[in-house]
């Protein structure tokens, strides 16, 4: 196992441990970003101890703002949140809200969870890099379901139009929403054309392989004059059997049971 | 000195905003197609690299405003009120106010006083729509001076604003030299027994019903910071006064008369209390001054209504 790969299983139990130990949470879309967030926080963006607070590094906004137990998770790995914290998530006395705030967290970019809002938050500070000729970079998770927003496309189109080469969407592609498949709630796909129709350079990777999201990363950060969507191809629930593609983990907890075995079944016992 | 030229809040903001980002490279300008209406074209050709025009599209204007201030920027974003308080309420609850983020929502257009527009684009509702966001600040300034001053000093009020302004032109009520002061509402006309407690274009109507409440003299109040309301003036205005009325360009739903009553309920005092704004009705189309009359908010409407309530 490498690096990469022990830090994602290592953000995967802080997922369920946290969703576990509150009882409450959304296991199924977090588990389906692991992969890209880890591969984003370990590997891509510049973020560290020391330039944390400040402007002065890459920024990553989770507009899929209910995947809070993911952003936690690998926050807790990079070593900004402690395990001890993790085990509050959803709590009274706890700094992680059940959607993120960037004023109770270091290391959380910007507040949300109402979706379709985020990835306009990123379009902001895309903006403002621009203005300052700050090379840093902005990152944005966005959910597939989620794209039914009509304010994602407002934002697409600004994004475009501002010429927003330092934006870097991630469309994590998990098929999945609340309600179902999403070409069964309302069909937002077909998602390449669409982007592209929307000033969008895009590459479409399996976001469960860290070469092909390395690879897409790399890619986005040569592209110059518009702004890139990297649409990863995941499963929802991804790494727990029981709960891979199955929208009912969307926004459920495991019991003592499920969360033993999910734990066992990533150990690979 | 203080002269006669109409000149509207929206174009007193238009020339403060100009000046402003001039002077504070800080401050980012954005717009929603409608920059020429909402006056932010002056600060766009005064600095154009720091206006961006978002389009049609407020809910991301808004959004994207919060992202700008995420990155230490001040924010002006401009639409007329109902689209601003109305169309991209939840983007200001959630990505500005929660957060606490430095955006100032500066709307024109608010109020009957749109005119011939008609119901569609008259807000009734953005006082009470914004003062119920917790972090929310909200302003309604009187006249061109006011306005200046509001927007000039805004800027370093930490956390989001939401400034009110008007589309019709409005008679100065102060001069060059009035100093607005944050939280502080602004006595006009010392009287007795009754006091007018008005907010931004109705300050101006209220100035003239005076005249026509000759024999009682009542005292007239500016009240332009709408929350945090004044409300050590608000309840020595009570202790002075029988009647109060408040007198606003809104429903009497949720705006300046219930942030006046929520001050006064708790304490019991023998003062009596009366909205005077719209009765929970939508406006319509009209020449501006024309629905002033129609919804009894011109100087005669408002002295009519004191003289009936109190006789």
């Amino acid at each position: 196992m490498n690096q990469l790969q022990k830090h994602a299983l290592q953000v995967r139990k802080n997922i369920l441990k946290q969703i576990y130990c509150a009882q409450s949470g959304h296991p199924g879309g977090s588990l389906s970003g692991a992969d890209i967030l880890t591969c984003l926080y370990f590997e891509e963006m510049d973020i560290s101890a020391e330039n944390v607070d400040t402007t002065d590094r890459d920024r990553f906004v989770l507009s899929k703002g209910h995947a809070s137990p993911l952003l936690y998770a690998v926050l807790c790995e990079k070593g900004f949140i402690s395990q001890e914290e993790l085990k509050g998530f959803r709590q009274i006395d706890s700094k992680l809200q059940g959607h993120p705030n960037m004023n109770y967290v270091s290391g959380v970019d910007m507040s949300t969870g109402s979706l379709g809002q985020g990835i306009s938050c990123a379009v902001g500070m895309a903006l403002a890099n621009k203005l300052d000729n700050n090379d840093h970079r902005i990152y944005c998770l966005l959910g597939d379901g989620e794209s039914e927003e009509g304010e994602v496309w407002e934002a697409c189109m600004a994004a475009s139009h501002y010429k927003l080469d330092n934006l870097c969407l991630i469309l994590d592609y998990n098929h999945l929403q609340i309600d179902g498949n999403i070409a069964d709630v309302i069909g937002p796909e077909p998602f390449q054309s669409k982007f592209e129709a929307f000033g969008f350079h895009t590459v479409e990777i399996d976001g469960h392989n860290f070469d092909e999201i390395k690879k897409a990363f790399e890619e986005a950060r040569k592209v110059k004059g518009q702004p890139t969507v990297i649409i990863a191809h995941t499963i929802k629930g991804k790494g727990v059997s029981f709960m891979e593609n199955n929208y009912a983990w969307h926004g459920s907890a495991p019991n003592t049971e499920q969360y033993e075995q999910a734990m066992k079944e990533l150990d690979g016992e | 000195m203080v002269n006669n030229m109409a000149t509207a809040t929206r174009e007193a903001y238009g020339k403060a905003l100009a000046q402003l980002v001039k002077e504070n490279e800080n401050v980012v300008v954005l717009d929603a197609d409608l920059t020429k209406s909402t006056k932010t074209i002056d600060a766009k050709n005064a600095c154009p690299q720091r206006h961006f025009n978002m389009g049609i599209a407020e809910g991301n204007m808004m959004a994207v405003a919060a992202g700008l201030a995420a990155s230490g920027k001040v924010v002006y974003a401009s639409s007329f009120a109902m689209f601003a308080a109305g169309r991209a309420f939840e983007q200001i609850r959630n990505s500005i106010c929660y957060p606490k983020l430095n955006v100032k929502v500066c709307a024109t257009h608010a109020g009957i006083s749109v005119g011939e527009d008609g119901a569609s684009h008259q807000s009734v509702e953005d006082l009470a729509i914004m003062r119920s966001i917790p972090n929310m600040k909200v302003f309604q300034p009187c006249d061109a001076r006011e306005t200046q001053e509001v927007i000039q000093k805004i800027a370093k009020i930490d956390g989001p604003c939401y400034v009110r302004l008007g589309r019709l032109g409005v008679e100065d009520v102060y001069d060059e030299n009035y100093t607005w002061e944050y939280g502080k509402g602004n006595v006009l006309k010392e009287g007795s027994r009754v006091a007018i407690v008005a907010t931004g274009l109705m300050v101006q109507e209220s100035l003239k019903a005076l005249e026509l409440l000759e024999g009682i003299e009542p005292t007239l109040i500016n009240i332009s910071t709408i929350k945090p309301i004044d409300k050590d003036l608000i309840i020595e205005t009570a202790k002075k006064h029988e009647v109060i009325f408040t007198v606003e360009e809104h429903n009497v739903i949720g705006g300046l008369g219930s942030a006046v009553s929520e001050v006064l309920s708790p304490l019991g005092l023998p003062v009596k209390h009366y909205s005077i704004g719209l009765e929970d009705t939508f406006g319509r189309s009209g020449k501006p001054k024309d629905l002033l009359a129609y919804y009894h908010l011109d100087a005669q409407g408002i002295a009519q209504k004191i003289k009936e309530t109190i006789k």
